[in-house]
């Protein structure tokens, strides 16, 4: 019994140590921007602010700007996603699935616009839809974004489709069930909650991504994390930024919990495999 | 009532290997016959071609007079039971169970009165609920054994569905299944590497290599007089003594027995239980192990060229490590060219 107590009682420091560094690398910068979002004054050289409210809150969303930001990137966001489950799904089951020649070429070739230097690409591309009078139009910018969900889009989804049993549907077509009925009912529900983190993901991803919308988008499509640079960049008052930010947080984190509550914590840490 | 003919079956894959060579067989109704043999012998492409998910490149299968070598197989009237068990894991037992009799458009109130039946039958009553992941090992492969015979399928098709679990719980569902077997009258076929679960279960054994039939027979005849040296070897023990015949006489060594053959190499066989020793002054083996079963003892011998011999013995200990014996055969066959030329 004195062993177990003894036992017990140890405690694991270097694990708190990792935490706590943890902690104040990830939550530090964090809780930084948003008090500064709730933020009147604050001056040099106090350590918390002299006056906190809500003034910056209401100027921003004042704003018609924020808005027309918010309303353009939530229609991208679910525009680039549906597109790319359009295409992407059928093209990951027929990877995982099915055998065709250039299979693997083919494979690697919808990963390959991230084995480059993501920026060069851009321009490249920028230059051509240049061309093609795609520079600062809605589906010039739902088209790039649509390159940088390939990768989620396709990978995960080929990961969940190959895990799926093929004893499963086999079972499946023996009971008597035709093969659109076993993709239906044993395939996509056995990949399904997988497929779902995916899709959040991207969604999640095209709608904080930067880089493209910026470059094929300005100056006629302006996304919220576009408009949120431009006001870190160009405005005296740090508090526009920090109010922006905090309020991009919110459709992350309900993504994140929400996706924790369809596939579980442990499909994220076999980072998921299936 | 439902009979199986599958005619000169063959299975090619790509590659031009023989999966399954000019394969035929004949399962009355109501028989319940194991495809054994070792991995690659064909037995599970075979198993697979007959429930549909291979297609045979030639020769045919039917049921009931009834051609459905070209049949999907959701359009069989087969049931098939898969090694792992393969259930659904996103329904619980009762989803499993009903998902084929929904897709026959069966009334609810049937299904629901069907599906307690069955799950009666295999012994899990009120399991309906569970979901697949709750059960152990056993109760998995029961209710996979449900799925099938909930469709009463005309022909049942067991693909090697013990051998993910332990010793004990093999007899015992060898046992069950069995007996639903036989209470149903249901003609089965059934796939396993393992030889006791082949003569414990069978009406027929079919013993198949590379893709062929070595032996068709009851278990009991399959055992006592194998017709190939392959299915000496691979049911039961057997002692398989390579040597020559000159003059009436096999020797191999030391050892001579007095064989009626026209001379020529010959392959001997001789069961354990049927090889005698006695300690002898003139000894033609040496005495390697003995081990002691209890019941009776195995005797592991060595010829004076190294070959090992396995004897069953009634009195172990009246036997050491080290002794010279003599042997003394009671009743052997003998092989040439894979064909058997003599048996006492």
């Amino acid at each position: 019994m004195t062993s177990l107590t003894l036992k017990r009682a140890r405690i694991d420091w270097s694990g708190i140590a990792f935490a706590v560094i943890l902690t104040l690398v990830i939550i530090g910068p964090l809780v930084v921007v948003a008090t500064w979002a709730f933020t009147e004054v604050w001056r040099y050289p106090n350590i918390i602010p002299q006056k906190f409210g809500f003034r910056f809150w209401g100027q921003t969303l004042g704003r018609p700007d924020v808005w027309n930001a918010l309303m353009l990137s939530l229609k991208l966001s679910t525009v680039v996603t549906l597109l790319s489950a359009l295409i992407c799904l059928p093209a990951a089951y027929a990877f995982a699935r099915m055998k065709f020649p250039g299979r693997d070429i083919l494979f690697f070739s919808f990963l390959a616009g991230h084995a480059f230097p993501k920026f060069g690409l851009l321009v490249a591309i920028a230059a051509i839809f240049l061309q093609l009078n795609l520079i600062g139009t809605f589906w010039g910018v739902v088209l790039i974004q649509l390159v940088g969900t390939l990768m989620f889009m396709i990978w995960i989804p080929v990961a969940a489709f190959q895990a799926v049993d093929r004893r499963m549907e086999e079972a499946a077509r023996d009971v008597g069930a035709s093969p659109l009925r076993v993709f239906l009912s044993i395939t996509l529900p056995q990949a399904g909650p997988t497929i779902f983190a995916a899709v959040l993901l991207s969604f999640v991803g095209t709608f904080y991504e930067t880089e493209g919308a910026w470059l094929i988008g300005a100056p006629g499509i302006r996304t919220m994390p576009v408009l949120m640079i431009s006001y870190i960049n160009n405005q005296m008052v740090i508090q526009y930024g920090a109010v922006l930010s905090v309020l991009l947080w919110v459709p992350s984190f309900i993504a994140l919990m929400f996706a924790r509550r369809v596939i579980g914590g442990g499909a994220f840490a076999r980072g998921f495999g299936g | 009532m439902s009979v199986l003919h599958i005619a000169e079956v063959t299975k090619t894959f790509s590659g031009g290997t023989h999966a399954v060579n000019s394969f035929s067989l004949d399962v009355a109704d109501g028989e319940l016959v194991c495809l054994l043999g070792p991995s690659g012998s064909g037995k599970s492409t075979l198993l697979r071609m007959v429930g549909g998910f291979e297609q045979p490149t030639s020769g045919r299968i039917t049921i009931d007079g009834e051609d459905v070598t070209h049949l999907p197989p959701e359009r069989r009237p087969t049931g098939m039971v898969f090694q792992s068990h393969a259930l659904w894991t996103h329904m619980n037992v009762f989803r499993n169970l009903a998902f084929g009799l929904k897709l026959r458009r069966m009334p609810a109130a049937q299904i629901k009165e069907k599906v307690e039946a069955v799950l009666e039958l295999v012994g899990l009553a009120g399991y309906g609920d569970r979901m697949t992941n709750q059960l152990s090992g056993g109760q998995q492969q029961r209710v996979a054994l449900a799925r099938s015979l909930v469709l009463e399928p005309k022909i049942l098709l067991l693909d090697e569905p013990f051998a993910s679990l332990d010793q004990h719980l093999r007899e015992r569902l060898r046992e069950e299944v069995r007996d639903i077997q036989q209470r149903l009258g249901i003609t089965t076929l059934f796939v396993t590497h393992g030889q006791d679960e082949a003569l414990s279960m069978a009406d027929r054994i079919v013993v198949m290599a590379n893709g062929k039939t070595e032996q068709i027979g009851r278990p009991d005849v399959v055992y006592r007089d194998p017709k190939t040296p392959f299915v000496a070897g691979f049911i039961g023990t057997m002692n398989l003594v390579e040597g020559e015949v000159k003059n009436g006489h096999f020797a191999r060594s030391d050892f001579s027995f007095p064989l009626s053959i026209a001379d020529g190499p010959a392959t001997l066989a001789i069961r354990p239980e049927a090889l005698d020793l006695t300690v002898s002054e003139t000894p033609k083996a040496k005495v390697h192990r003995v081990t002691d079963y209890g019941s009776h003892g195995l005797v592991d011998l060595d010829l004076a060229d190294g070959t090992r011999l396995k004897s069953m013995v009634a009195h172990p200990d009246l036997f050491r490590t080290g002794q010279g014996v003599d042997l003394k055969p009671r009743a052997v066959a003998a092989y040439r060219n894979n064909q058997q030329i003599f048996r006492s």
